[in-house]
């Protein structure tokens, strides 16, 4: 009796106060929620505004051939960022291709393989180099990774495969440990958590009904993976690989350390190179305020933003549509 | 349809690589922190925490770049913890199915995984250009707009597991929303929201691209956040791709450093929300 009571009168209590505390703060309070709700909306769209204004007079110095113009010669003042633009694309596609059968096969073996207990601890430790700093990775790759290279691997890759026809275009030049194989080597082991993460996510989603149905009539373990699961979720898998090219292209400090930073095009692997990125963070000290140095590395910026932005954004689109369906 | 016996072959061997995969995976963390165990221990003494950035061969440490890293990681955290608790509060209470809650949840999504560097370039150009010169705020600045996007999602995510059921008791009894988020949302999604912030911090702490252009670094002892500040991925970045052999030493000293706080500060987050679950 005497505990119902005084529920009542707290309820009382509470609608009582409510009039005087609600009407006042409630508004603000929610106003406080919309308002940082719009922070984070324009800050997006502050940060390409002010790449774009930046990068500005180089598009109008050099027209819109800075995209794809290969020379980038700080002495006589002429930019293009057709070179940087190549080494972008060209180091995270390497980056994802050795990133992909590896999430596939790791994706396979904690959803499938491994034994329950096994499951978290050997999902978390794959996480955890998803946590490692880009610049230990920059570290590693420039004094554990290059030397290998250059010493163990590039020169029986020449060797065997320099001369062939066709892809032997991929295998020419000194073994110099540094470059586009290395950097999209040590990329492929920094994207490689995030895109088995997803994988991971994905099939844990496939309704146990359809595998059980396939497994019924006989199928291996690897025949449901590949031909249930892996159809299953195909979309947001083909997503969270986007996120990892995405994640590939504006990388910045590992690549840096083991590129070879050279802005000079070649079709070589084992050519040193630049990416947008590594190109930015290698040349910014040298470039004064209002130079037209320092407004070509704006402009290559908003590039890259663009370039991530639409990777990102598509990557975002397949994974979110795969999920609400 | 081949025979039996060659898909088992076929599923036995696609098993073998990948556990062979999973393996290799173990295998290059494990040889990562090897790495920094074997050449940044042996650089670890008392002198990297007590003494400030020397010329080569004179002895120096590490301590300016630590405590510098240290202010701005704070400050970022500051700035950047409340905008995005908010935002994240935001998109699970009052944005859920709205256009402008879509909006943000996809621009959150894009700022998560956008380069870094280009952090650093925009607070370049709307800091350090207007005010003259590089300083402590805007490498604190950058570090922030690196949080925010990992706090909001966290917090969304986190808030989202809270069951509606508690916030349609607590409007039931008449609370206005205020209430309800703060006695009763962010109560129960504490540990969650506490995640967040631990992956926050360890995200802003190994970051060295936003900070290359906007707190520069600094060589000195200096506390003054309107100065160029020191910070300990900077310092390494600098230390590692130097020719003397103590500056290398010691930047694998301070590789070591940060490895070892983020990992533990991403394990930390991991047993938080194990117990909240």
């Amino acid at each position: 009796m005497d505990a119902t009571l005084s529920g009542r009168q707290a309820g009382t209590g509470l609608i009582a106060a409510r009039k005087p505390t609600g009407r006042v703060s409630d508004p603000v309070f929610v106003g406080i929620l919309w308002t940082s709700g719009i922070v984070v909306l324009l800050l997006l769209g502050l940060i390409i505004a002010m790449l774009f204004e930046g990068g500005l007079p180089a598009i109008q110095e050099f027209g819109l051939s800075f995209i794809w113009s290969t020379t980038w010669n700080p002495v006589t003042e002429v930019f293009g960022a057709g070179v940087m633009v190549f080494g972008t694309v060209f180091s995270a596609v390497i980056a994802v291709i050795i990133a992909l059968p590896l999430s596939f096969g790791i994706a396979f073996f904690l959803t499938e393989i491994a034994p329950g207990p096994l499951r978290r601890p050997i999902g978390v430790a794959i996480q955890l180099l998803a946590a490692i700093p880009s610049i230990i990775y920059g570290m590693w790759g420039f004094f554990v990774i290059v030397p290998l290279m250059a010493a163990y691997v590039q020169p029986p890759l020449i060797e065997w495969l320099g001369p062939l026809p066709l892809i032997g275009a991929l295998f020419q030049g000194p073994p110099l440990g540094a470059g586009m194989l290395t950097a999209g080597l040590i990329m492929a082991i920094m994207i490689l958590p995030f895109i088995t993460a997803m994988f991971v996510e994905v099939l844990e989603s496939v309704p146990p009904m359809i595998k059980e149905s396939a497994y019924g009539v006989g199928a291996t373990t690897y025949e449901v993976y590949r031909n249930v699961s892996v159809p299953y979720g195909r979309t947001a898998m083909v997503g969270a690989v986007m996120l990892g090219l995405g994640r590939a292209l504006g990388e910045t400090m590992a690549v840096t350390f083991v590129i070879g930073n050279a802005t000079r095009m070649s079709a070589s692997l084992f050519a040193p190179g630049a990416t947008i990125a590594s190109t930015i963070a290698n040349e910014f000290p040298e470039a004064s305020t209002g130079s037209l140095k320092l407004q070509s590395l704006l402009e290559l910026g908003f590039i890259l933003f663009v370039i991530s932005f639409i990777v990102l954004a598509l990557s975002r689109l397949l994974v979110r549509s795969r999920l609400k369906g | 349809m081949a025979s039996l016996a060659r898909r088992r072959a076929t599923d036995y061997t696609v098993k073998a690589i990948s556990v062979g995969f999973a393996a290799l995976s173990l295998v290059l963390l494990a040889w990562i922190l090897w790495t920094l165990v074997a050449r940044g221990l042996p650089a670890l003494g008392p002198h990297v925490f007590t003494k400030i950035t020397a010329p080569p061969g004179a002895g120096g440490g590490l301590l300016n770049a630590i405590v510098g890293s240290l202010i701005q990681i704070g400050v970022a955290l500051i700035i950047g913890t409340p905008i995005g608790l908010m935002c994240g509060t935001f998109l699970a209470e009052n944005g859920r199915g709205t256009q402008v809650g879509n909006a943000v949840r996809f621009v959150n999504d894009v700022l998560l995984s956008a380069p870094s560097i280009l952090i650093g370039l925009f607070v370049y150009q709307i800091l350090v250009v207007p005010f003259g010169g590089f300083s402590g705020w805007a490498g604190a600045i950058a570090l922030a707009i690196i949080i925010i996007p990992v706090v909001v999602r966290t917090t969304e995510d986190m808030l989202n597991l809270v069951p509606i059921g508690l916030r349609e008791a607590a409007f039931a009894l008449g609370a206005p929303q205020w209430k309800v988020v703060t006695f009763i949302t962010w109560r129960a999604g504490r540990a969650g929201i506490v995640t967040g912030i631990l992956l926050a911090i360890a995200r802003a702490a190994g970051e060295t691209a936003p900070l290359l252009f906007t707190s520069l670094g600094n060589n000195g002892w200096s506390l003054s956040l309107d100065a160029p500040m020191a910070s300990l991925p900077i310092a390494i970045y600098q230390y590692a791709a130097s020719p003397f052999e103590d500056w290398v030493a010691l930047a694998w000293a301070g590789a070591l450093i940060i490895t070892v706080g983020v990992l533990t500060l991403n394990i930390l987050s991991r047993l938080v929300l194990a117990k909240m679950k």
